[in-house]
Order: structure tokens, then sequence, then C-alpha cells
């Protein structure tokens, strides 16, 4: 029953905290959750599952998007092998318990990055580094003949509830002194169902899922993006913060995806890539990078060669970008923010030294 | 005395594992920095309700907003019970009655309705039949009363004590009182599913009654309306009432479905405060208070009922 689902979320948490006798592990490199993701033998990995574009459900069953690649990375960095995941579909206000509980070892799902959610005085969570740069936008009827916010005055707008959307809106519409009605539904499904039905004459998200829920709707076209951006919506990755070398792991993970586009690595030319750093031993970079020499996998608590393995699982992050939400996809999605920093965009890794 | 020992050993022994827990629990939510703390309570909400009947803004504190909720709760909740009491009553007598059309139909109603979950049932009035009503100048209009996609609007006296008539402005109807489809759909889900479990209790209750009671009636010439009201039901409702305690402790419980139809009661406030402020081992302890507290509350008033209805001695 939804009614019971928060609890039966929390309990878990409760009933393993009351059970779980006082274990604390001195700290250091050794990670409780890499041991424990190793031993089961799959990364558990949280993601939303609804999103096309982002984590999506496709006919045979298969997960795709650009939230499951960054799971597929993580197991594939872990394990060598990008299979190696159980997925688990979560909403909104699922997933910070789920996460909390040990349920999933990953959230991928496009959570935003915020500071009472990083805070340990608030959710406590640990973000990997964003691997989408969004904004907050509003989607109405494209007959509506809404042109701006301040059209919305007095009017219900559907809203996902537990999300930071949910409190965007109100203090953009308190800005702009606009009285109005949220409608919250638990689930995306629910919101978009009550604005399809016409029960509110706006539906908010972030932009790049409300691009991507569109192209799922009877006439996409009917519907149009007003020009507002209510909100900065880093989504990103996240962990428990009890485990800072498991974090360490995944952030890491991630940014080699974002190394090894600017190093111009993909998917086809990495196992050349290897070769020529094996040949030459003055590519101290290249070769660092790959694995070739130096520790940092085992730094990590990863195999050596863990940036060869994400990387032929799913490719660079300009790959993994273009294939789910950029040109590769539906979505069509502009890369915008999410270009490297030498094109003027954010994706930045730091090095890897 | 050997019993008497057993039992304190055992009572014993729940003690020191309840006091293990709790301990366990404390240490770890301690080490864990999430050791119960209220103080979030007073801070500001930042969030907006689409109802309340108590005045709420998003610059108000949670615990006004988790009040609000649980305002929206108790009213669905109090029109729930009396209007699946009504409904309950009304098809569960149409068993008895001569009329075999109105007993096949009060029949198949309770079948139908008692077979399906009840969020299945919430989800298909809200999404399939409220949301399916016309919106704007489309609405359906009577005299007074309007009908449209966002609620039902009734024509009540205003500022002033001024009469005033549901009008629309910019598209958006405007009365002084006003019911949400999200309230109207789980209302109508609650009423409609409860009613079908009371329905039953009052069958069963009418059914205790001796036949004889209603020959006895019937020979003293009192109607067969009479008969129900005047000498059958103060007898049955003997039956009826501890069976009644049950299906309204389970109506108030599953107000909480709320959010499956939008309703802002409780369950979706408490959601909302949750995923803000991280508290959630206070936010479902209050909750479970909350729920918990009703409950009681239903069952102390039912058991007064309960202990009126009976036989006394004279």
């Amino acid at each position: 029953m939804v009614g019971f689902r928060r609890l039966a979320a929390v309990l878990p948490v409760l009933t393993s905290l009351a059970l779980v006798g006082c274990a604390s592990d001195g700290g250091g490199v050794q990670s409780q959750k890499i041991a424990t993701i190793k031993g089961r033998g799959t990364l558990v990995c949280g993601v939303d599952g609804k999103l096309p574009g982002f984590s999506f459900v496709k006919p045979d069953g298969s997960y795709s998007g650009l939230d499951v690649d960054v799971c597929k990375a993580v197991a594939a960095a872990l394990f060598g092998d990008p299979a190696k995941v159980d997925y688990r579909d979560l909403n909104s206000s699922e997933r910070f318990a789920a996460l909390a509980s040990g349920e999933v070892d990953l959230l991928s799902r496009n959570t935003t990055l915020t500071l009472s959610r990083d805070a340990s005085g608030g959710n406590g969570l640990s973000f990997a580094p964003t691997t989408f740069y969004d904004g907050q936008g509003v989607m109405v009827p494209a007959s509506s003949g809404i042109q701006s916010l301040k059209d919305l005055a007095g009017k219900p707008i559907c809203v996902e509830s537990g999300t930071t959307t949910e409190l965007n809106l109100a203090d953009r519409m308190r800005e702009i002194n606009a009285p109005y009605t949220p409608l919250k539904f638990q689930t995306g499904d629910q919101t978009y169902a009550a604005y399809l039905q016409g029960r509110c004459v706006a539906v908010t998200s972030d932009r790049s899922q409300l691009a991507a829920k569109r192209t799922s709707f009877p006439i996409p076209a009917a519907h149009t993006l007003l020009p507002d951006v209510l909100s900065k919506e880093p989504l990103t990755p996240a962990t428990v913060n009890a485990d800072p070398a498991w974090a360490d792991a995944v952030r890491w993970t991630i940014y080699s995806l974002m190394q090894a586009e600017e190093l111009g690595i993909t998917q086809a030319n990495v196992t050349a890539k290897v070769a020529e750093a094996k040949a030459n031993p003055n590519l101290a970079d290249l070769r660092r990078f790959l694995g070739v020499e130096g520790d940092f996998g085992k730094q990590l608590g990863l195999p050596p060669d863990f940036v060869v393995k994400a990387i032929s699982a799913v490719g660079n992050y300009g790959e993994v970008f273009e294939r789910n939400v950029g040109s590769g996809s539906k979505l069509n999605l502009e890369r915008g923010l999410n270009r490297q920093w030498k094109e003027g965009g954010l994706i930045y890794s730091p090095p890897f030294r | 005395m050997v019993p008497f020992a057993v039992q304190a050993a055992a009572g014993l022994l729940v003690l020191v594992i309840v006091a293990f827990l709790l301990g366990n629990l404390v240490r770890n939510l301690t080490a864990a920095g999430l050791l119960l703390s209220w103080s979030w309570l007073d801070n500001p909400a930042g969030f907006d309700l689409a109802e309340s009947s108590i005045p709420f803004s998003a610059s108000q504190p949670y615990w006004l907003a988790l009040l609000a909720g649980l305002v929206n709760t108790l009213k669905v909740v109090v029109v729930g019970l009396v209007g699946a009491t009504l409904l309950g009553t009304v098809v569960g007598s149409a068993a008895f009655s001569t009329n075999g059309l109105l007993k096949r139909v009060a029949r198949s109603y309770v079948e139908l309705v008692r077979n399906i979950p009840l969020l299945l049932q919430l989800v298909f009035w809200y999404f399939v039949v409220f949301l399916a009503l016309p919106n704007g100048a489309d609405a359906i209009q009577l005299p007074g009363i309007v009908l449209a996609k966002s609620g039902l609007y009734l024509g009540w006296f205003g500022e002033g004590w001024q009469w005033q008539l549901p009008h629309l402005q910019e598209g958006v109807w405007q009365a002084p009182l006003r019911l949400t489809v999200e309230f109207g759909a789980l209302l109508t889900g609650l009423v409609v599913y409860t009613a079908a479990f009371i329905a039953e209790v009052v069958r069963g209750g009418i059914a205790a009654v001796p036949q004889g009671q209603w020959e006895a009636a019937r020979s003293l010439g009192f109607s067969p309306l009479v008969t129900l009201r005047r000498i059958v039901m103060p007898q049955a409702l003997r039956v009826i009432v501890p069976g009644l305690n049950s299906q309204y402790i389970s109506l108030a419980k599953n107000s909480s479905l709320a959010v499956a139809c939008g309703y802002t009661d409780l369950y979706s406030v408490a959601e909302t405060t949750l995923n803000q402020t991280g508290r959630a081992v206070e936010v479902v302890v209050l909750l479970l208070g909350s729920y918990l507290v009703i409950d009681l509350l239903i069952s102390a008033l039912m058991n007064g009922l309960n202990a009126a209805v009976q036989l006394k001695d004279r």
C-alpha cells in the first residue's frame, strides 16, 4: 500500500540500527561497502526507471539511460562487468531512505545536489560529481496561451512531492507574488497523468525530465516549455556519508569518464590507447590514467585497470550523453552546460595524479 | 507459585530484550547523528498546501503545515464516517427488502466493491471519474452549484454576508464554498469501500434478531419500516456496534491512501516535510502517534456507544 511505503522504507533502518551492535570499524582505506558489494557479486543501484534518457526499462526488460550508464560504469570498475547491476526503481520520496538503509549501494536517480541533502545534519548523503547540469522548467499545453510564470497566478500546478522542484516553485511564485495551488503527487506517473487529464494547467520539473516525459505523451508537440528557468538543478549520483572510501571509488569512476572525453579516449579506441600507453613509457599521464603504471586503482580499493573497464563498458562522458539524451536520442538535448570545460561547459575532471 | 515464577521470568526476558533493542537504537542513532530533535518544527516550511482549512502559507512553520494536514485528514475521516454509515446501513438493510431487485443490487454492490483493492478504487475515482469532468465554461452548472474538473463550487455568504454565486474568473471557478476533486475522489472512494463492509456488519446484526420478532411486530400491525426502526434495529445494534468499530478504524487508517489522488492529508504533508528536513524518524514517530490517537479516539467513542446500546437491567 502506497500509504505505508514510507514507513516500510524507514522501518528497516530502525530495525537494523536496533539489531546491529555497536559495530565501528577503525576507518582507513578498507571500505565495508566495497567488501559487501564484492561479496554479493552485484552492485545494487537505485534509479528512477521511468524517465526516458536517464533510466528507462526497454521492451526487452533491460535498463538504459544516462543514470543507468553511471551504474554500469561503476559495476564495470568493480567487477569488470557492466551487467553485474541490480536495479531498484525508487520514487522521489523513497530514495533517501533506501540509500540510508543500505537497500541500494548507489543512488543514480536524477537527484539534485543541495546543502541539506549533503549535510550530516540533513539527509547526510555523499555526492559524486554532477553528471547532468539541469534547471527547473515549467511545461504547459501549447494551446493554453500561457507565456510566463506570471500567467500561472491563481492556477493549479502539478508537482511531484518530495522534490526540490516543489520548494523552488513555492519560492519563485512567492517572489513574483502570484498565489497558486500546488497539486502534489507521490509518483511522476501520477503527476503527469493529472496534468494530461487537465487537472493542472502546468507541470513543473527539471527541464530535461519534462523534455524526456514529453516524448512519451500522446502528442508531444501539443506541449511547450516556458522560457523561465526556475532554479539550478545539478543532478548528481550519491552514496551514504558513512563510507568515504566507497564514495571516492564512485567519484573517481565518474571522473574517469569525463577525463576520458577530455583526452579523446572513446569506447572504440580505448584498447588501442592501452596498447599505445604500454608501448611508450614516455606517456606517463596516459599510463597512470589507464592503470598501466602507478596504483590509483589500489588507492581506491578498485582493480588497477578500473578506468579501462569503465570506458569499455559505457564510453566516455560525451558518448554517454549523446547516446542517452543528446543527438543520438529522442530527447535531442543540447550539451549546453554539460560541455567539457575547454568548450565552455561545466564538465571538469580534477587531475588523475 | 510455579506459574507465577514462569510468567515473571518470561516478562523479565521480554523487558530485557526491549531494553537491549531500545538501548541499541539510541546508541546507533546517536552514532549516526540521527538522535531525535524537534527544533526543526519551528522552521518555515517553505512549501504551499493545495488546500487547508486553517490559514497557511509557505513562510509558516512545519508544525502548522502538519497541523493543517491533520485537520484535512480529520475532515475526510469525519465526513467519511457519516457517509459510510448512512450508505452502509441502507445497503445492509436492503438485503432484507421484499423487493428482489433492490436486494440483488445491494448484494452485487457489496461483492463488487469489497473484492477490489481500495488503492485501485481511489485511482479509478480520481483519474477516471472525477478528472473526466468538464472544465472552465463547460462545467456542469446548476443554480448555485457548479461541478468542474477542479472541484464542487457552492453559492454561500461571502464577505459581509453577501450571497455569492460561483463565478468564472480568468478561466478558474471561484466560490465561497468549495470542495476540491481530490477531496471528492478520496471521500467517494472511502465511503463506497467502507460502506460495503458496514453493510455486511449491519446485515449480520439484523439477521441475528430472531425471526419471531418480525412476525410478532407484523401481528401487532407495525409496518416493515417501523418494525425495522423500532423493534429490530435497537436489538441489532448490540451486534452491529462492535463490528462498526473496526470498520471506522479502517476508514481512518485508509485515509492515508490520499496520496494516490493528490489530497493534502497528514501523510502527504509529512512526506514532503520528511524529504525536506531529512528527519525521517521524528516525522514517522509523529505520523504513528497521530494515527494511533485518531484510532484510539474512535475506539473510545465506539466503546461508549457500545455500552449505551447494550441490554440494561432495570
